[in-house]
């Protein structure tokens, strides 16, 4: 299955205010030069102009926008956050579904150790302090599909907080140079999911399904230190690919894994912060970036207009590419939070507060999760760089389709060509195949070995590039063969009979005299005709640099 | 064989003088000749019977199940029992039958006990009378006795006796009345705030309150999930003891109970008295308290003192905002536990169907009763943002207060706190319902409910008759998760005082079948 890939890599990139600067004029579009001045960020580069600036005309004003987000992640558990029952995606409407989940009267809440410890390996892989006492407490409101009319939350302790998130955004003419950002990480809670109300307007009626009722979240707060709608989604695909590489979250937009809410304000650099609205509905990280975007610019246009921003929560609207206000979300809800008594404070160990004596099945070492934390993406993207002296945008590239990393290091495995060489074959020619025909990488018919064996030949010079390229395609379509045969079955490598060479290369001088004379009067481009008609004449197979050197000596000679 | 005691009658069962069928039609058909009391909501007679057909095999097998097998009890109507409707006595759950047992539940019938029915309650236990529930309320078995019926003979000539019944206080008035009057010998109550300990003084059976924490809630239908805890009634100590040994322990489905293991609860008899230290809580000794009440409380200190015990006076100077400090965080649990209520996944569900709030609205308002809503509502207003740390953080506050009140009591040598259990005997109905069940919760929580945000142990033991012939019960409270040595001092208590038997010939007409073997029994016995 493809995964969305977000497009921070491609040049031209389609929404207005793309920027990376956090500054915003109002204007047709152009982001002008960054100023440091109202925006909490932490970058780790310092803040610069990173897009040639304008000097702002006279009578406009310079606008700073400011995003944070909260993003729900539903954890990777066999059962929900409270009760026994199975969480899975695609199962039949309401079967999996306990008394719990039900709010059957009576019914109470039992811990689910697996998604504690998924909360915790999150915290510790987002530098958050792990709080060794978090408390549950009770978030009410009515909805059809909120069966106990209150969701357990953690309102006042969560279980992390005070961490961050180290992500990077393409900057520079054509992209290409990356800038690392950190946005702050306030808290991690967990809570219940709701369960989904389908509308039937037709038939005004309401549907429910409380298969995800009780699902566990990892709700993540980032602080608002972002500032376009590209850092936001550059920020969100950092964390997703975190939670996929801890396995704490499968995180899939798409199946509504990661969900993500963006909180929005713009104001005056060196004033205080503006009104913020809160955008709801984001499934992609693409239409989050728009939808910040067009917030932003939303904003803008109506106090640059004198209107007023209303704190209001607001949706995005694919379709059209706007925002617009939540009916159902209008007025303050008074959530009335209530600590949850069916639920003693949840403790957390380290090594050394461990009690004695306790069953091990019933506490949580968080030393213990720190140990078996996997390696994290900018750690593996490091020692990509460090190892194969690869670019750092490529390392992205590889760690961002899943599967493409592993590929990559299988064809390295077996192949000698270098790992440049590797690198460009596996993120222009493999993947652009793989996106063409919208596929994943478990899905490619060509397997890491194939890869390898192709690259191999290249690198001995058996088969010219060119071929190679021909091979792949042939590869590509026709599954179970090798790029040897492949190379024997379409005659592709190169000649290395030299008497036949020289033959071929005499025949066409003889064939040629008026390009022969061309040559000899000085003109330089007539002996890439010669070289280009003796190619055509071994049918490809020959290396043009051999070439010339034959059709050179026979000539002075 | 009916009149006797749960620990008597499994002897008497062991022994193959009576067998577990006997026994349940007995009590089947005393629950039909006592309909009038009302105690029961449904009467389970089939599965009853079917239950005890079992038991009745395993004893001719020789393979019993313990202490509790083949003994009828009863259990409130806010426990979950699968299979058997399970309505809270309200309109919001008539017709709710709940696919699973409350953990208590499953205990019982896992020892074999035969579950005769579900007993009346106040409307989701809210409430001191069980006056307030649909079913309509229950009458004190006292009403109808013959030691109540002779005193007001002599008072009072010409009026209709049958007018005046007594309440049984609540709201496990149904469970007490049960116990009472012999329909069962063991029920279970919940308590809250003194739901249990309150209808057992009302009905002169022993009212055990254990230890938060102690005894699962999973299936308890929740009024405040931080105090509520399922309460034991029996018509006397040693078989609160043995009940609650049955009850006690983990449940993995209720995280608020203790993961220690628990040991039987035998009582051993106290014999020397002098290691015994009880205290008497002066702010207990409140204007309101009855006269007979108070004597019978003094007396009871004497009792202990003549008999070797230390008895000192102490203090527990949170007491008077305890009510206040009550009323605050139970609301705020109710308008919270209450909210699931909404008519779409079980219970009562409105005709209305313009809108999904429009439905929620008409189906609370015609599931619930004026104090439930009344509570939801005060609840509700107590949680706002606006209010949270004025009332219930504040509340939160004093209740750590009157916690700490209890263990400082407990930390300067004191094992056992005496106090009243109520401020009076039960009172008629006609009486009763002229306060409101708010102005009536407060009175008469007034003594139980601090006990319960303590979490501590309280057991209500039946002390004597008042001049009218009506039972006063005492209540001692004992250090958290000390059950067992509360016990121990409730029992000796009851074997000193010796309350009278019950005597409830004028309700039933064929009288003899309550009573009849008794000496037989009594001979084999002991």
């Amino acid at each position: 299955m493809a995964t969305p890939i977000l497009r921070w890599c491609c040049p031209g990139r389609r929404w207005v205010f793309a920027g990376i600067g956090s500054v915003f004029r109002h204007g047709r579009g152009v982001p002008t030069g960054s100023t440091s001045s109202g925006k909490r960020g932490q970058s780790t580069v310092a803040q610069q102009p990173l897009i040639t600036a304008q000097k702002p005309r006279k009578g406009e004003r310079e606008w700073a926008a400011v995003v944070g987000l909260e993003i729900h992640a539903q954890i990777a558990s066999n059962s929900k956050l409270f009760s026994g029952s199975q969480v899975d995606f695609a199962a039949p409407p309401n079967s999996l579904v306990s008394f719990f989940d039900a709010s059957l009267p009576g019914t109470l809440p039992v811990l689910n150790r697996r998604c504690v410890e998924a909360a915790v390996m999150t915290g510790l892989a987002l530098d958050c302090h792990i709080n060794r006492r978090s408390l549950f407490d009770r978030k009410h409101y009515f909805y059809a599909d909120l069966p106990a009319g209150y969701q357990i939350t953690q309102q006042r302790l969560p279980i992390a907080v005070n961490g961050s998130l180290v992500y990077s955004v393409c900057v520079g003419k054509r992209q290409s140079q990356m800038v690392t950002k950190t946005a702050g990480v306030k808290q991690i809670q967990l809570e219940q999911d709701s369960g989904k109300s389908l509308h039937d307007s037709l038939r005004s009626q309401t549907l429910i399904d409380l298969n995800r009722a009780g699902v566990g979240l990892l709700e993540v707060v980032l602080e608002p230190d972002m500032s376009c709608g590209e850092e936001a989604a550059a920020a969100i695909r950092e964390l997703q690919l975190i939670l996929q590489a801890l396995g704490t979250s499968q995180a899939n937009m798409a199946e509504g894994q990661l969900r993500v809410d963006a909180n929005i304000s713009v104001h005056n650099p060196g004033e205080p912060l503006g009104v913020r609205t809160e955008v709801k509905n984001l499934n992609s990280a693409r239409f989050l970036a728009k939808a910040i975007d067009y917030e932003i610019q939303r904003q803008i246009n109506e106090l640059e207009n004198g209107g007023k921003i209303l704190n209001e929560t607001r949706s995005f609207d694919y379709k059209l590419g706007c925002t617009v206000p939540m009916r159902d979300k209008e007025g303050k809800q008074d959530y009335r939070f209530m600590p949850e008594p069916n639920l003693p404070p949840l403790l957390l160990y380290d090594s050394g507060s461990l009690p004695t004596g306790t069953d091990p099945q019933q506490v949580i070492n968080i030393d213990q999760l720190r140990e078996q934390l996997p390696e994290l993406p900018r750690v593996t993207r490091e020692k990509l760089v460090q190892q194969y002296g690869m670019l750092p945008e490529h390392s992205f590239a590889l760690l961002n389709e899943v599967g493409l990393l592993e590929f990559f290091q299988n064809v390295i495995k077996e192949t000698r060509a270098e790992p440049k060489k590797v690198t460009s074959w596996v993120l222009n020619t493999f993947l652009g195949f793989l996106k063409q025909q919208n596929l994943a990488v478990s899905e490619s018919p060509v397997t890491p070995s194939a890869l390898a064996e192709l690259l191999d030949l290249l690198d001995r010079k058996a088969i010219s590039s060119s071929a190679a390229k021909q091979v792949f395609q042939e590869l590509w379509r026709s599954k179970g063969k090798t790029p040897a045969q492949i190379v024997a079955e379409k005659k592709l490598e190169l000649m290395q009979d030299a008497e036949a060479l020289e033959q071929l290369c005499r025949s066409t001088l003889e064939a040629h005299p008026q390009v022969v004379t061309d040559v000899k009067k000085g003109n330089p481009r007539a002996i890439n005709k010669l070289i280009g008609l003796v190619r055509r004449a071994t049918l490809g197979r020959a290396d043009p640099t051999v070439i010339k050197e034959v059709l050179e000596r026979q000539l002075s000679s | 064989m009916l009149g006797r005691t749960l620990r008597e009658v499994s002897e008497a069962l062991k022994q193959g003088l009576v067998t577990p069928t006997e026994l349940c039609q007995r009590c089947l058909s005393l629950i039909k000749k006592t309909k009038i009391l009302n105690a029961y909501i449904t009467v389970s007679e089939e599965a009853a019977l079917k239950q005890a057909e079992e038991s009745e095999k395993r004893y001719k097998k020789g393979q019993s199940l313990g202490d509790l097998d083949g003994i009828p009890v009863a259990v409130k109507d806010n426990f979950s029992t699968a299979g058997i409707e399970t309505t809270c006595a309200s309109n919001m759950l008539k017709g709710y039958v709940p696919p699973y047992n409350a953990t208590v539940v499953q205990k019982l019938l896992d020892q074999g006990a035969l579950l005769m029915g579900k007993t009346n309650l106040d409307e989701f236990a809210m409430g001191s009378g069980s006056t307030d529930g649909i079913f309509g309320p229950v009458k004190n078995p006292w009403s109808y006795s013959k030691q109540y019926r002779e005193k007001r003979k002599q008072k009072s000539h010409g009026e209709n006796e049958n007018s005046h019944w007594l309440i049984t206080g609540g709201s496990s008035g149904g469970s007490a009345a049960a116990v009472s009057a012999f329909t069962c010998f063991a029920a279970l109550g919940s308590d809250t705030g003194g739901s249990t300990r309150n209808p057992a003084a009302h009905c002169g059976v022993v009212g055990l309150k254990p230890s938060y924490g102690l005894v699962s809630r999973h299936g308890l239908i929740p009024l405040v999930n931080s105090m509520d805890v399922p309460g034991i009634l029996t018509r006397c100590v040693d078989d609160a003891a043995i009940v609650l040994g049955i009850l006690a322990g983990h449940d993995p489905k209720d995280s608020t109970t203790i993961q220690d293991p628990v040991k039987p609860f035998t009582l051993p008899s106290l014999t020397d008295m002098s290691k015994l230290c009880i205290g008497i809580p002066k702010e207990y000794l409140t204007p309101e308290l009855s006269s007979e009440v108070q004597s019978l409380w003094s007396k009871a200190a004497n009792l202990f003192e003549s008999e070797g015990a230390k008895v000192i006076e102490v203090s527990l100077p949170h007491t008077s905002y305890s009510i206040v400090c009550y009323h605050v965080l139970c609301t705020s649990e109710v308008a919270s536990n209450m909210a699931r209520f909404d008519g779409l996944e079980y219970g009562h569900r409105c005709d209305t169907d313009v809108s999904t709030e429009a439905m929620y609205a008409a189906t609370r308002r015609e599931g619930f009763n004026d104090v439930v809503r009344g509570r939801i509502l005060s609840g509700n207003f107590f949680l706002l943002k606006e209010n949270y740390e004025n009332y219930f953080v504040k509340a939160q506050k004093v209740r750590r207060l009157i916690a700490r009140d209890f263990v400082n009591v407990f930390n300067s040598g004191v094992d056992v706190l005496l106090t009243p259990t109520t401020l009076s005997e039960a009172v008629p109905h006609t009486e009763f319902i002229r306060e409101d069940n708010r102005t009536r919760s407060a009175q008469d929580d007034l003594f139980t409910q601090a006990v319960n945000m303590a979490g501590l142990p309280a057991v209500s033991v039946p002390m004597a008759l008042s001049s009218q012939g009506l039972p006063i019960g005492l209540q001692f409270i004992g250090r958290a998760f000390c059950d067992q040595q509360l016990l121990t001092v409730a029992k000796w208590f009851e074997k000193q005082v010796q309350f009278p038997v019950i005597q409830l010939q004028e309700l039933m007409d064929d009288c003899s079948s309550v009573f009849e073997n008794e000496k037989l029994a009594f001979a084999s016995l002991k």
